[in-house]
């Protein structure tokens, strides 16, 4: 059992089945009278967040309390960080504390790789800059396959600002060991040269998304993320949303079974319409349940077990 | 000069293997413990059959089936996997979680018959009662085991038992079903041959 999940390429394809499949055990908890199970009793989980974030931080929290984990909640606003301690001297105070796991989100690429060298626990990449995030990709899988019921052989498109996006990246290693066809939709200044060929072989890129949307499985809307932005990757957003946003009509040229996500926080009107998000195609809140049985199913595998 | 051979010096002893159970005397045990059921809980009215995984699971559907053939009642029968309530979850390396079914009734009310191939520790069996707790409020609960071997760590007794083996620690008893190994059989191996 792999000890970090750092990237979506952590995961050979029986290891992301296996934590999808025990995703569906742990999704079944949420039915039940008592929504609670003793497997992660006396172990303790830090989330320590150096971006905002709503979803991902409560989903994580979720899911290590439901079992029944210890959750101590660290964000950089209003801690030592906003007094200029470092990311190693945390995780030194984080490891004195006996953090079994250590679910991270920061604003570099590749802080929760350096992160693993320093804690003796495990750590969890909850999305690191521009770079990976590997449980959204679970989820996303988990939505796809529960909805189509395979991974293997599906399109999916992912469309948008794949050069900020983190999910576009951990979902393309992700998918693509699992069998799925990806194919990356954008304008040419937001997708990088050459991403295809050094992500996973086989990616698909194409500028125009009126030609991917009628052979695809799964369209997968990324949010235009204006925060990463410092120079002007297209003229004007209408212009944006005109060629690249999914609206009612572009919806119509899906096939019949296809369906729709967003990792979310949407834009709404700018890559999605809400006459697109609130359709019965959208899987968007869906998602957010999902989030959780495929958390809980990480840090099960990662902490349940004397994986040393 | 020259060692002895190896044989001289301790002769191999033979791996123990005894047959415990055929073919038809697991048969003839299921269809006692299903009448039993049908005696005990006079009708097997609001019961409800939980196979503990690997084997208790087949186990659970032949005694359902074995009661609705004798009485012409339909007991609903499920599965409970009991991974993420082991106590020993931590000295091993992950366990894979199986698959949870109840019977579409659920077991609020319901008089629920526990049922697992080997009775040993009954860690297995607190651990089920911990799920079971997590999952409704039973009326009560009763355990039925094709095989007991003794040497329990816990106070917990079976209300069924197809079979009592006294067995040393170091022996184990290996349960094979037709649903999951091919064949109906129940082996006490020695020393040797354990595990």
């Amino acid at each position: 059992m792999i000890r970090h999940l750092l990237s979506g390429a952590d995961l050979d394809a029986d290891t992301a089945t296996q934590i999808l499949d025990t995703a569906e055990e742990m999704a079944a908890v949420a039915g039940r009278e008592v929504k609670k199970l003793p497997a992660l009793r006396g172990r303790t989980v830090v989330n320590l967040f150096y971006e905002d974030s709503t979803r991902t931080r409560i989903s994580f929290e979720a899911a290590a309390k439901r079992l029944s984990a210890d959750v101590i909640n660290f964000s950089a606003k209003g801690s030592s960080v906003a007094k200029g301690e470092s990311l190693k001297d945390t995780a030194l105070t984080l490891q004195a504390m006996g953090a079994d796991a250590v679910v991270v989100r920061h604003p570099a690429s590749g802080a929760p790789h350096r992160l693993a060298d320093w804690v003796d626990g495990s750590v969890v990449n909850a999305g690191d800059g521009t770079h990976e995030h590997p449980t959204q990709a679970l989820l996303d899988a988990y939505t796809m396959r529960s909805r189509l019921g395979r991974l293997a052989g599906l399109s999916v498109a992912v469309v948008g600002d794949v050069l900020h996006s983190r999910v576009a990246r951990s979902n393309v290693l992700l998918l693509s060991t699992l069998g799925a066809k990806v194919t990356l939709v954008g304008p040419p200044t937001l997708i990088p040269v050459d991403i295809a060929a050094a992500l996973a072989p086989g990616t698909g890129v194409c500028y125009d998304l009126d030609t991917v949307l009628p052979s695809s499985d799964v369209v997968m809307m990324l949010r235009v993320q204006r925060e990463r932005m410092s120079d002007s990757y297209f003229p004007s957003a209408r212009e944006y949303a005109r060629r690249y946003g999914l609206d009612g009509p572009r919806m119509a040229r899906l096939p019949e079974h296809a369906i729709v996500m967003h990792p979310g926080p949407m834009n709404r009107g700018m890559e999605i319409t809400p006459e697109v998000a609130d359709s019965s195609r959208s899987t968007i809140v869906e998602q957010v349940a999902n989030g959780v049985s495929v958390r809980m199913a990480v840090l099960y595998l990662l902490l349940g077990g004397n994986n040393r | 000069m020259a060692y002895p051979p190896a044989a001289q010096s301790s002769p191999p002893r033979q791996p123990s293997v005894k047959v415990i159970l055929t073919s038809a005397d697991v048969q003839r045990v299921v269809d006692r413990i299903a009448h039993q059921i049908l005696e005990k809980t006079q009708g097997a009215a609001d019961t409800v059959l939980l196979g503990i995984p690997t084997r208790g699971a087949p186990l659970a559907r032949r005694l359902a089936a074995r009661i609705s053939a004798f009485e012409d009642i339909s007991v609903p029968v499920g599965v409970l996997d009991i991974t993420l309530y082991r106590d020993d979850l931590r000295r091993h390396a992950t366990r894979a979680v199986g698959p949870t079914q109840l019977p579409a009734g659920g077991i609020d009310g319901m008089r629920v018959v526990l049922v697992d191939d080997v009775l040993f520790s009954g860690r297995t069996v607190r651990a089920a009662l911990d799920a079971l707790g997590d999952l409704g409020r039973p009326a009560s609960v009763q355990l039925a085991v094709l095989v007991d071997r003794g040497h329990r760590q816990l106070p917990i007794r079976a209300d069924y038992v197809g079979k009592n083996i006294p067995t040393a620690l170091a022996e184990s008893v290996k349960v094979t079903l037709a649903e999951t190994d091919g064949v109906d059989e129940v082996r006490l191996y020695g020393e040797e041959a354990g595990r």
